[in-house]
């Protein structure tokens, strides 16, 4: 009996650095009853082969619905992609026929959700839902999909795999749920998998053995890993870049080190200083003043102004860069640095 | 199982030795050693599963039994009669009362009430189950769209179920059987009393496909690339029909009863058909004097219903793995 060798080692990753996944200027709005709200606005980002992307930002911002985007997934109505484009390995996802769409969806790109108890559906055993990602997308037989879902619970280290393909989500703890989701992710050996906030829900001892597990199979396979979260610490320890949005859009990307060590954008600064760091033990704490904006009613001008301290507006600003009234765009700042501020020189040299 | 066993242990020898092979080169972490028996290669699926949780349910037994018991019943009515003729009346014989000789008495015909109540599971079984499968079958199929599509299509086939509602059961299945488009027989009156019958089992089908549709168990297969046909057969109605299950087993009873009622009214079955119904409608007028014509056949209802209600909960409960000890 031959067995399918999962564990044979992916290609390496793509020495030209040519984008998997390309996100363009996506645009994402809700019609709701009381207005338009403008979940996302104009958001661009490329994800390499073997890269992992944080996307960072707080309830709101717009991150995970740019990810439910990308997986076919928002509920519309309300929700409408209003523009943009979403490429994978070239080919618009968003102009592509709906079952060209399905066969992206599962081999090409994965997901993983946040509370891994509702995303698996409680009448089938973990087996038969992992084996059900190879009977619909390769039209595996039931013994041989059964097979593979044993291989891949080993393969994210669920002990006894064997004794336990047959139980149900409701037998399991929260982190071996959430390594079934994983397994079922990558099951088709996806090229880029987004996690939404995956260890949110998760103890803290279980959050790093997940993450580590994440970070040892992309290593394995050479996929594209973006990760969606909140938590400045998962993002300090995982990731190689980091994007992060504010009402919308990005307002500053770069490398993890770069972004953490030195912002170039007043939030970012004001993400950084509200985290407890060990080498500030005993001071002060500084929280961002003010609400997140409503995203139905984006202020104009930079969205952040309002709780912005290093906001100029008319008597000090230089033109053109009045913080209330323009718009300021994304750009390069340094080297390997966007930010989307008028004045991120300041904020940098700061 | 031990069939499995025998046949599996061969290949799963050979799967272990396998193993520690890999466990030894180190391309496996040989952390799971089979300890439970995986010989069975075949995949557990939600109705196997169900089957070997049904089979430990007292239950699911009794309840098969009894419908077993009345199916049989129907088939095979002489083997129940203790050779008694439901037709070989004597007038004589009017109400008599249930003795050693004839269990269950005389009708008001003189005809042996043993073997009417027997032949009489026919007609009322064929009517309970067929307008009930009808029900089934109609209350899932325009339930499930209406609930997966939404707008609408949704609205269009909500207002139709509620013209259908604005009619009472009895009332439309009267006009039906009375307009004479599909005859006086057991299918027409099964039909008739299904073709009213069916809403409420749309709205629980509904309801709960609205309910299960928005969970994240459903958005996660769409983003694993599952079609609608997928999702809704294999994520949204196992999950949805549990309720419906247990509504339809009940409505067995309240169908076989509506067909007494069509009988009172004259457009349901018509003597010399033999059915429940007709029996307790005949004994009705003679509660009084003969108890016993309205007690026997009552009684074979109400068993007949248990034995579907027992069904449909046991059924209910090994659809739902959570139930499971």
């Amino acid at each position: 009996m031959t067995r399918p060798d999962l564990s044979e080692p992916a290609p390496a990753p793509d020495p030209t650095g040519t984008p998997v996944l390309e996100v363009d200027d996506l645009h994402v709005e809700f019609r709701t009853r009381g207005g338009v709200v403008n979940a996302v606005n104009g958001v661009s980002y490329s994800l390499a082969e073997g890269e992992t992307l944080a996307i960072l930002g707080e309830s709101g911002s717009g991150k995970s619905v740019s990810a439910q985007a990308i997986m076919g997934i928002l509920d519309s109505p309300p929700a409408r992609i209003t523009g943009g484009g979403i490429f994978f390995q070239g080919r618009d996802l968003l102009t592509m026929p709906e079952d060209e769409q399905r066969k992206v969806r599962g081999p090409g790109i994965s997901m993983i959700f946040q509370d891994a108890l509702s995303s698996l559906n409680p009448v089938y055993s973990v087996g038969f839902q992992i084996g059900e990602m190879f009977r619909a997308h390769r039209g595996t037989s039931r013994k041989e999909a059964k097979q593979h879902a044993i291989e891949l619970m080993d393969r994210v280290r669920i002990p006894g795999a064997r004794a336990r393909v047959n139980d149900y989500p409701h037998q399991f703890s929260g982190g071996m749920r959430q390594r079934v989701m994983i397994a079922m992710a990558i099951a088709l050996d996806p090229r880029v998998l987004i996690a939404d906030e995956p260890t949110t829900a998760l103890d803290v001892t279980v959050q790093a053995q997940v993450m580590d597990l994440l970070k040892d199979l992309q290593r394995d396979t050479g996929m594209g890993l973006i990760l969606i979260t909140h938590d400045l610490g998962v993002v300090n320890e995982v990731a190689d870049n980091v994007a992060v949005m504010y009402a919308g859009r990005i307002v500053e990307r770069g490398t993890v080190d770069d972004v953490f060590n030195n912002p170039a954008h007043p939030y970012t600064d004001g993400l950084m200083s509200s985290v407890p760091q060990v080498e500030h033990k005993g001071g002060r704490l500084l929280p961002i003043i003010g609400q997140p904006p409503n995203l139905a009613a984006i202020p104009p001008g930079c969205p952040f102004h309002p709780r912005c301290a290093r906001r100029r507006l008319e008597a000090d600003a230089l033109p053109g860069r009045v913080c209330d009234t323009d718009v300021p765009p994304l750009r390069l700042v340094v080297p390997g640095r966007e930010a989307a501020c008028h004045y991120s020189e300041e904020v940098l040299g700061a | 199982m031990t069939d499995r066993n025998r046949r599996g242990t061969a290949v799963d020898q050979q799967q272990a030795d396998l193993r520690h092979d890999e466990v030894q080169a180190g391309t496996q972490t040989g952390l799971d050693e089979p300890d439970v028996d995986v010989t069975d290669a075949r995949q557990n699926s939600l109705w196997s599963d169900a089957w070997g949780e049904l089979k430990r349910n007292p239950l699911f037994w009794i309840g098969s039994l009894l419908a077993l018991g009345f199916v049989v019943m129907a088939l095979f009515p002489s083997l129940f009669a203790r050779g008694a003729d439901p037709r070989d009346c004597s007038l004589a014989n009017s109400q008599g009362k249930p003795s050693a000789e004839h269990w269950f008495g005389f009708d008001q015909q003189g005809c042996d009430y043993l073997a009417n109540v027997v032949y009489g599971a026919r007609n009322s079984l064929i009517i309970g189950l067929l307008a009930v499968a009808v029900v089934l079958v109609m209350g899932i199929l325009v339930g499930a769209v209406a609930g997966f599509f939404g707008g609408g299509v949704d609205s269009l086939l909500s207002r139709i179920t509620d013209i259908f509602y604005a009619l009472p059961l009895v009332l439309g299945a009267l006009v039906v059987l009375r307009s004479g488009t599909l005859g006086r027989g057991v299918v027409a009156v099964a039909i008739a009393l299904a073709a009213f019958g069916w809403m409420t089992a749309m709205r629980l089908v509904r309801s709960q496909v609205i309910a299960v549709k928005s969970s994240d168990y459903v958005a996660a297969a769409r983003a694993m690339g599952a079609s609608n046909g997928r999702i809704l057969v294999r994520h949204i109605l196992p999950n949805a029909v549990a309720p419906v299950l247990v509504y339809t087993t009940i409505t067995i009873g309240v169908l076989i009863a509506a067909e007494a009622t069509l009988t009172y009214l004259g457009v349901g079955l018509q003597r010399p058909a033999i059915s429940w119904g007709l029996q307790i409608d005949a004994g009705q007028n003679l509660l009084r004097v003969s108890p016993h014509l309205v007690l026997f056949p009552s009684l074979a209802l109400t068993l007949t219903v248990m034995a579907f209600v027992m069904l449909g909960d046991a059924l209910r409960d090994a659809l739902d793995p959570r139930q499971r000890a």
